[in-house]
């Protein structure tokens, strides 16, 4: 057992930390980023692509860099930490890493080579309006149309599915071969693809999605359900958004901590006030007992144990953690907290972005709820959470 | 970063979990699991076959009993250790007034006292509280008088714990009332229980329980070489005893002995019909619960895992914080599962009510204390704020 980052993680840290502070330094500077489309900076895009942080956790012989959990968690805190606006857990880990899972070798280089270099954005389109946070798709049918497939119906919300070069599409195989949940790529320039973007609460941006009889390529080898691979691509990236919201929150408290030193009223600074330094005391609880199961999270991914169920658990402890502390964190500034013009508010509005998109701390907790007498104990050092365990 | 415990400590904790499974008599740990009394005979029994197998001890110098391990190690010990239903080696000896005089004790203390602290052949109490002094320990007003080579002791002292087994009382007293800063008065003395002129006086808890007392002292003659330290160095020795009382106070591993149990009566109590396991909002609650004492053993062991250059990590702050808390709400969990039951507390022969529903609501309010004691949850918040956040 060892929770340290090697020296490799460290300067990876460090490295996205210097490019991500030079680009959203000041509130301002993300404040302008998300004002304009696509809302992120394609420089900043670009510039992750140069680093290799596009292609990190895909495998070399696919245009990666063959990097693991550990350094996705890595960079995606470094992104909490700035809300940098660039969609890194949507593109690279859910979308990417749905390719990686269940695409063929040449359609792997095909389109994860590009992501990685930064030429062509990735969106997943997943949900579907009127269900939540499934792996199974029902609403967007595939029919088999000559040689290849058509899909029919519509995707909402996908983030970044306006500005995505490429789509990664859940589809219910409709027909004979019906009953389970398949992975398609469609192009932007698909015939038959509507996209309308909008923005989101926290500045960045989704898309409503209709297909309309629009040509996709199937991923991977036949037509059997993908579903459990998609339940193990979103476990992944419910670990990396755990680690993105720990960045998040890690700035929620020390802006909340700095400005109870500055802010005065009474005629004293706000941290005289033991009502408020209490409050504060409990944000970094919850704040270091989040970091520590979204760290544990990626390195249960990592050893290669039960990512699902180790998912389910980050994501209930970071939810917990991102409502107290984004909601604190406003209390304790008082009103400049709810101004757009201030950081702390967005924070808040990031942290219950994330808390949405992939599963909620109450629908994490329902799933974990339902095997709690599956086990006497948990064991984080044993199994299932270690693979050999 | 590996998640999994190198061979070495695997076997470690394999050869802990043996030990602990097989060596501690199973009327004792049968006691702990159900959570009944544990009397002074078994509290030295168990210390007296932990300190044979050099297992009472290991955080002590090695010269005095203790092991060269790493604090993953001593974690490993002490996870096993309650996940066994072991009682672990009282807290005054092993945790208090041993390392203290290992520390800053004189050679002939040393040798005095620990190798009989370490056997629990002296059973050892803490005189810090005071009725007036509490979370303020350093208000303290217990007075040693120097006369001749003797110190005389006048004051009280309040909860405490297990006096009513004890040999010794390791002690704060106000030496110096003249001092500038009240914390640079104090010093440390030891004496026997039953010297002339201390006198116990139990107090009832809500519980029904006799487990602190009052300590009052007469006119005590204390011998000038039962001065531990220097004069007036007591609040160092006071800050580095308090220090390692926080050490393990996150329980992890008894907490988790009590949320398996809750999940078993879960499973024993009906509902309409159907286990109150399978209802889903008792099962969230204990998910919730199970997830939060995750959360807290990863934070433990992250602690562990980079504190070993003998720094405190800023993290531990939330160990002692977060472990009361959960302690407390597997108490009240359980209570809730026993429902209507929970109120045959005192119930004897003749009552169909089963021991863990009966003493489900004595432990919980029991353990009201343990947010209470070795720094009040809320002193632990003003350490956060102040010493991490900087507020």
């Amino acid at each position: 057992m060892d929770f340290t980052f090697d020296n490799e993680q460290n300067d990876l840290r460090e490295a996205v930390r210097g490019l991500l502070e030079r680009a959203y330094g000041s509130v301002e500077q993300r404040r302008a980023a998300v004002a304009q489309e696509p809302g992120f900076d394609e420089k900043t895009w670009a510039r992750l692509a140069e680093m290799g942080v596009l292609g990190l956790p895909f495998a070399e012989e696919d245009g990666g860099m063959g990097a693991g959990p550990i350094e996705v968690a890595i960079v995606a805190e470094e992104i909490g930490r700035v809300l940098a606006p660039e969609p890194f857990v949507e593109a690279v880990v859910l979308a990417g890493g749905l390719v990686a899972a269940v695409g063929t070798a040449a359609q792997r280089a095909e389109v994860l080579g590009p992501l990685a270099e930064g030429g062509s954005v990735l969106a997943a389109a997943l949900a579907e309006p009127g269900s939540r946070w499934s792996a199974a798709a029902s609403a967007v049918t595939a029919a088999q149309a000559g040689d290849g497939w058509a899909l029919t119906g519509v995707k909402e919300p996908v983030l970044a599915g306006a500005r995505a070069d490429v789509l990664v599409v859940s589809a219910a195989i409709a027909g004979e071969t019906a009953g389970g949940t398949a992975l398609f790529v469609v192009r932007g320039d698909a015939e038959g693809l509507t996209r309308t973007g909008y923005r989101t609460h926290d500045g960045t941006r989704a898309a409503s999605v209709r297909f309309d009889g629009t040509p996709a390529e199937l991923l991977g080898e036949g037509t059997g359900d993908r579903t459990a691979e998609v339940e193990r691509v979103l476990a992944l990236a419910r670990i990396a958004y755990s680690a993105e919201a720990v960045g998040a929150m890690d700035t929620a408290l020390r802006t909340t901590a700095g400005y109870l030193k500055t802010r005065k009223q009474f005629g004293v600074t706000l941290n005289r006030f033991q009502a408020l330094t209490f409050r504060a005391a409990d944000m970094y609880v919850s704040l270091e007992l989040a970091r520590s199961t979204a760290l544990w999270a990626a390195m249960v991914a990592d050893a290669g144990g039960d990512v699902v169920a180790a998912a389910d658990r980050a994501r209930l402890q970071t939810s917990r953690a991102g409502r107290h502390i984004g909601k604190e964190a406003i209390q304790l500034h008082g009103g400049i907290g709810v101004t757009a013009e201030y950081s702390v508010g967005h924070y808040t509005s990031r942290l219950t972005a994330i808390d949405h998109v992939l599963g909620d701390g109450e629908w994490a907790l329902g799933r974990l709820a339902g095997r709690v007498t599956d086990h006497e104990t948990v064991d984080p050092l044993g199994a299932p959470y270690t693979a050999a365990g | 970063m590996r998640l999994q415990l190198s061979p070495e400590m695997e076997a470690f904790r394999e050869e802990m979990r043996t030990f602990f499974t097989t060596q501690v008599p199973q009327e004792i740990r049968d006691t702990v699991a159900a959570r009944r009394h544990v009397s002074k005979e078994q509290y030295v029994e168990t210390q007296r076959v932990l300190n044979a197998a050099g297992l009472a001890v290991p955080h002590w110098p090695v010269e005095w009993g203790g092991q060269d391990w790493t604090p993953l190690q001593r974690h490993i010990w002490r996870e096993e250790m309650q996940l066994a239903c072991v009682p672990e080696p009282l807290a005054f000896n092993a945790s208090m007034i041993g390392p203290v005089i290992a520390a800053f004790g004189t050679q002939e203390q040393k040798e005095k006292f620990l190798p009989a602290t370490a056997n629990l052949d002296i059973w050892w109490c803490q005189g810090f509280s005071e009725p007036d002094a509490g979370s303020d320990l350093a208000s303290l007003r217990t007075t040693a008088v120097r006369d001749g080579d003797d110190w005389v002791v006048n004051g009280q002292k309040t909860w405490t714990t297990l006096g009513q087994h004890a040999d010794w009382i390791f002690c704060l007293v106000r030496t110096d009332p003249t001092a500038e800063k009240k914390q640079r008065g104090i010093s440390m003395l030891v004496f026997p229980m039953d010297t002339p002129g201390v006198t116990l006086r139990p107090i009832e808890l809500i519980d029904g329980s006799h487990e602190v007392n009052e300590v009052f002292f007469e006119d005590v003659r204390v011998p000038a070489e039962n001065l531990v330290g220097e004069e007036n160095q007591g609040w160092t020795i006071a800050k580095f005893l308090l220090g390692n009382e926080r050490v393990g106070i996150a329980r992890v591993g008894a907490t988790k002995r009590l949320l398996a149990q809750a999940k078993e009566f879960a499973r024993e109590i009906t509902v309409d019909g159907r286990p109150l396991a399978d209802d889903p909002r008792t099962a969230a609650r204990i998910a919730e619960v199970e997830n939060e004492l995750l959360a807290l053993e990863l934070t433990a062991l992250r602690v562990v895992a980079t504190s070993a250059d003998g720094k405190p990590h800023p993290a531990s702050s939330v160990l002692k914080l977060r472990g009361s808390e959960l302690q407390q709400a597997a108490t009240e969990l359980i209570v809730d599962i026993a429902g209507p039951l929970s109120l045959a507390s005192f119930a004897d022969g003749g009552s169909e009510v089963p021991g863990w529903a009966r003493v489900a609501t004595p432990e919980y309010l029991n353990y009201r204390k343990v947010s209470i004691y070795g720094g009040s949850n809320e002193v632990q918040r003003t350490i956060i704020a102040g010493t991490i956040l900087g507020l």
